[in-house]
């Protein structure tokens, strides 16, 4: 997700995008609502058949498709969550997934925040062709890096514990974040900062008085996205925690492994993804408020 | 890879199971007996009292019946150690192991994807020797010297098998078509009865190569028990040397004839590459049934339909039949090899104790596993006793080649499996890759 | 202490601390530094932990990478081109190079295509916010469950047993298949139904962007052209199109940037087999599977060279954003 790049979000634009309200007040004909719910049913089929197997013994699973599940006589149960919850370690997979995510956002959204304030509102020569470099970064592709990193790791002697995980995820995360903050902050009005300095205030002030609140909806869109990326992401953690370190490992991983090691056991494997999509579909649902507000700006402009 | 020896000669000390049948004991081939029985093999609970406490990480290829079997079959070591085992499996086990090699996080001990990385990981200095782990002697003694030949690398033992397994087996349903009646001899009679059988399924084979990330290797079986049979174990060893090219006629031929019976499968070439090897032989037990033979190794009966079967009475299997008779008696095999990459007193208790009889007769009791040890002879079947002893009065012996290539054109040969078997026009062009793969893995 | 717990405390209040306390103490620092040279430090001070980090993760493995892809298997001698006349005469990198093209047109074509229908959709209906994260949902699903997921899709069944997968039991009946979707090299089907996979989870993206597009576009030239008698159809392709062309522009680099990266789908399904393979699963299967870490890195440097171009483009136009500002 952090090739989801230049989508910049501005301030004006943003209280544009909320204030506007006004909706096409001459209705909408038949065909546009029969052809957005038909649409709507394909988006959510796959899902739907996912979630009504997580509930269905393994013999009705292997043998008839998901919407039976739906038909009479219901044969559904929790045994499937039960089951993943108790043997495969999809618990405290669960709780890993916590501790990995959680730091792997706050850090690079600081980090990228005081590097976007000082491209905004600082000066220093230099400032646009480092800026460019720095979303210029964003093309390199993940997987050259891990090996280098884990070598480096290895000296360091924390490959297999999460910090390896919440450095590796601030790095490949910010040069998007700092894109996405950088556009946002720079669109705020200048006059704030500069009422600012003259009453004194110095830019730390500044920075945790005005910028920060004033960009409340881009960090919350950035939270959301890169949470959405470290919890979803597969690679860097089985590289720089590896399967050597079970104990560690996030909810992708070790439904990746359930994957190899279940063989035909599918419907505890929808059960598992299951679980590992509850936690971003909650976050999404009640943050997504600001997520369309933090992520739209920018690219409306023409 | 050129430092192995070429085992493929006809030999009769290549004995991979001594005594496997006969409860004689240890009186065939092996020119030493050692102290026969379990003796040789102590049970890990000497000494273990202080490795209570402790953990051996193990990372392995083995998922779901697999694994929980490989737990039985540590289980006991355990429980007279007090440590214990945390095994993790992987499909991507090359990666693991190769991040693990430049993290320097390695689990104390893996199984490994094939001899060929053995080496590698060997001559890199990653592996620890065994030699003062296992009880050398003991181990040669109770081992197939072909087995021991794999795991040395240098003259010094960095990997053993723990469990092994006959390749190109002929699996039947006897209420179907009982081919234990008159076993065909020769790969021309097998094709002329599953002619005259036609009626009885709606198939003559089953076959299935789908096998997630390394989908196709059932076919990779096929051709190299094509290559054994028609052209003899010497071109077969020079084969996955890469000194015999993949588009010579030999080799080629291999292919032909396994497309051959591509054409000949339940479905259809869709149905075989759709098909997870796992579930090929299901439709053996279907009504009507879909086919009358299944290809697979010895491992099969461990997996799919096989599980709940009875061996003997539901399914039973006859070897792959000879073709040119110069070469009778050939047999492939394949193993389970373990190294070992740190050598805490746990890990090392535990290698020693892998190899031992009484902890890999628990997997052979469970079904689906041959043992590496000579002295495990109480099989929990006739078909498993049988496919023991094709192994252990094997005339010739050979290893799973595709497990002997380097990964790169072990790879590509999966690859080319699927696409001939889907396309068998691109026969030529396929084959003229692998020799280009082959040349550039060597380079 | 259970160190689950320790962890815990580190995660909710070590890290913060740390971060703020870090911003807070350069201001310290640069109190003794006299007036002048403050606003000329600060920034730097500012920049350090981000640039501490992009330097270590990205640009130093990617310059190692750079040099490696000139060096032979080992590392041991310069080769020259060496790794990238294997990459262009090999036939496995060449297919994932044509299916990365596939990837790029149809991923593309998909997501753009449908996210501005569906933009253009919900802007009439009163259940807008609903329809929207119905579509967008997908985008919060790992790879991991999406192959999952899509296996219960495209399940196949060999005839005549019944089809459980979703879309061989709703096609079969009217004669259509069924195919085995993901598996099937021939016409590159599999990589197609991944591709497919993808759509589904990114058109969300898309629509998302467009549909802000859609609402900046002023609604009174829209009045204006309806009054002077344009159907729909001639006020989206006279007027809504050509003013929500640069925010299609962005929306499809962004797309086709990681259609070129595109790694996890494949990896979790068929890893490279049925001709899915890509030049990320490429350089990955070089990398983990064969150790040939020259030979990688030169697929890596192919891959960067491939999306440079994509990205300047994304570049001048922000440049093009910051000038009218």
């Amino acid at each position: 997700m952090t090739a989801a790049a230049p989508v910049a979000p501005s301030a004006d634009e943003v209280v544009k995008a909320t204030t506007k309200v006004s909706k096409d007040q001459r209705g909408a004909s038949w065909r546009v609502h029969l052809s957005l719910i038909v649409l709507m049913i394909v988006w959510l089929v796959p899902t739907i058949g996912l979630f009504v197997n997580s509930f269905r013994p393994a013999q009705a699973v292997a043998s008839t498709g998901w919407w039976n599940g739906l038909l009479p006589p219901w044969n559904l149960s929790l045994d499937n969550y039960a089951h993943v919850l108790s043997t495969a370690g999809i618990g405290d997979a669960f709780v890993n997934s916590l501790f990995i995510s959680i730091p792997a956002t706050i850090i690079p959204i600081f980090v990228a925040a005081f590097a976007a304030y000082a491209f905004s509102w600082m000066n220093f020569p230099g400032r646009n062709i480092l800026f460019v470099v720095v979303v210029g970064l964003l093309v390199v592709p993940l997987q050259t890096t891990l090996i280098p990193i884990l070598i480096l790791y290895a000296g360091w002697g924390i490959n297999g514990q999460f910090l390896a995980v919440w450095l590796a995820h601030t790095g490949y995360g910010l040069p998007f974040a700092i894109y996405l903050l950088r556009n946002f902050m720079g669109s705020l009005p200048r006059e704030v900062f500069e009422s600012a300095a003259i009453d004194g205030a110095s830019p730390v002030t500044a920075f945790f008085r005005l910028a920060i609140p004033m960009s409340v909806p881009a960090l919350a869109a950035l939270a959301i996205f890169q949470f959405l990326f470290v919890w979803n992401d597969l690679l860097v953690a089985i590289t720089y925690i590896g399967f050597t370190n079970p104990e560690n490992l996030p909810l992708t991983g070790v439904i990746a492994n359930l994957i190899n090691s279940l063989g035909g056991g599918w419907q505890f494997l929808a059960a598992a993804a299951f679980i590992s999509m509850a936690l971003p579909l909650v976050v999404f649902f009640s943050l997504q408020r600001y997520f369309v507000r933090g992520i739209v700006g920018g690219s409306v402009k023409g | 890879m050129t430092r192995w020896q070429r085992f493929g000669a006809p030999s009769l000390a290549l004995v991979l199971l001594l005594a496997a049948c006969s409860n004689g004991g240890n009186t065939s081939a092996s020119p030493t007996t050692g102290g026969g029985g379990a003796s040789g093999s102590q049970p890990a609970g000497g000494g273990g009292g202080d490795l209570k406490g402790q953990t051996v990480t193990v990372i392995g290829a083995y998922g779901g019946d697999e694994e929980a079997a490989f737990h039985q079959m540590v289980k006991p070591w355990e429980d007279a150690t007090g440590a214990t085992m945390k095994y993790t499996g992987t499909r991507d086990l090359n990666a693991v192991l190769t991040t693990g090699t430049a993290s320097g996080v390695l689990p104390d001990i893996a199984g490994l994807p094939g001899p060929g990385q053995l080496q590698e990981f060997a001559t890199g200095g990653s592996l620890k020797p065994l030699d003062d782990v296992l009880d050398v002697a003991t181990y040669k003694d109770e081992t197939a010297p072909a087995l021991v030949q794999l795991g040395t690398v240098n003259d010094q033992t960095y990997g053993v098998f723990i469990k092994a397994a006959v390749k190109g087996l002929m699996w039947y349903n006897p209420s179907v078509v009982n081919y234990g009646d008159s076993v065909p001899a020769t790969y021309d009679d097998l094709k002329a009865a599953l002619q005259s059988n036609a009626s009885k399924a709606k198939g003559q084979w089953c076959l299935g190569i789908e096998s997630g990330a390394a989908s196709g290797w059932p076919g990779t079986d096929w051709i190299e028990d094509f290559v054994l049979r028609q052209s003899g174990a010497d071109v077969y060893n020079q084969w996955w040397q890469g000194k015999v090219m993949w588009t010579s006629p030999e080799i080629k031929q291999a292919f032909q004839a396994y497309l051959d019976v591509v054409k000949n499968s339940l479905g259809g070439a869709t149905t075989v590459a759709a098909t997870a090897f796992q579930n090929a032989g299901d439709p053996l037990f279907d009504s009507p049934p879909g086919c009358q033979l299944l290809h697979q190794a010895s491992f099969i009966t461990g997996l799919g339909a096989f599980k709940d079967k009875k061996a003997g009475t539901d399914y039973d299997f006859f070897p792959f039949p000879d073709i040119n008779s110069q070469f009778a008696g050939a047999v492939e095999g394949a193993g389970d090899i373990f190294g070992m990459f740190h050598d805490t007193p746990a890990a090392k208790s535990l290698m020693k104790y892998l190899v031992t009889a009484d902890a890999q007769k628990i997997w052979v009791g469970i079904g689906g596993a041959l043992s590496a040890n000579k002295n495990v002879t109480d099989y929990p079947d006739d078909i498993a006793k049988r496919s023991a002893e094709l192994l252990a009065n094997a005339k010739i012996f050979v290893f799973d080649a595709s497990d002997l290539m380097p990964a790169a054109v072990s790879g590509a040969f999966n690859t080319a499996i699927l696409n001939v078997t889907q396309d068998p026009s691109k026969l030529d062009s396929e084959l003229a890759n692998l020799d280009q793969v082959t040349k550039d893995a060597a380079g | 202490m259970d160190p689950r717990l320790l962890t815990a405390i580190v995660v909710v209040v070590g890290v913060p601390a740390v971060l703020v306390g870090y911003i807070w103490g350069t201001e310290q620092a640069l109190k003794l530094l006299p007036e002048r040279a403050k606003p000329r430090v600060r920034p730097w001070l500012w920049l350090t932990p981000a640039f501490g980090f992009l330097g270590l993760f990205l640009v130093y493995p990617t310059i190692g990478t750079i040099i490696r892809s000139f060096q032979n298997k080992t590392g041991t001698e310069f080769t020259g081109l060496d790794n990238y006349a294997w990459f262009f005469g090999n036939s496995a990198a060449l297919s994932a190079l044509k299916n990365n093209v596939i990837w790029i047109v149809l991923l593309t074509v998909l997501t753009v295509g449908l996210g501005l229908l569906i933009a253009i959709l919900v802007d009439r209906v009163r259940y807008e916010s609903f329809a929207k994260s119905v579509i967008f949902v997908p985008l919060a699903i790992s790879m991991v469950a999406a192959a999952v997921i899509w296996r219960f899709m495209y399940y196949y069944v060999t005839p005549p047993q019944p089809q459980i997968g979703t879309l061989n039991a709703l096609s079969t009946p009217v004669g259509i298949g069924p195919f085995d979707y993901i598996h099937i090299p021939n016409f590159s089907v599999a990589t197609i139904a991944l591709v497919v996979i993808m759509a589904w989870m990114w058109t969300g993206f898309a629509m998302v962007i467009l549909s802000a597009g859609l609402k900046g576009i002023n609604t009174e030239l829209l009045e204006a052209a309806r009054v002077d008698g344009a159907n729909e159809w001639q006020v989206f392709k006279g007027i809504v199109f050509p003013l929500l062309l640069p925010t299609i522009a962005v929306v499809a680099t962004t797309i086709i940037i990681t259609a070129l990266k595109t790694f996890d789908i494949v990896y979790a399904t068929n890893n490279g087999a049925y001709d899915t393979e890509v030049i990320a699963s490429l350089m990955y299967k070089e990398m983990f599977q064969f150790s040939n870490f020259s030979r990688a890195s030169a697929i890596a440097v192919i891959l960067l060279l491939a999306i440079i171009p994509i990205m300047l483009f994304n570049v001048r136009r922000f440049q093009a954003q910051e000038a009218i500002r």
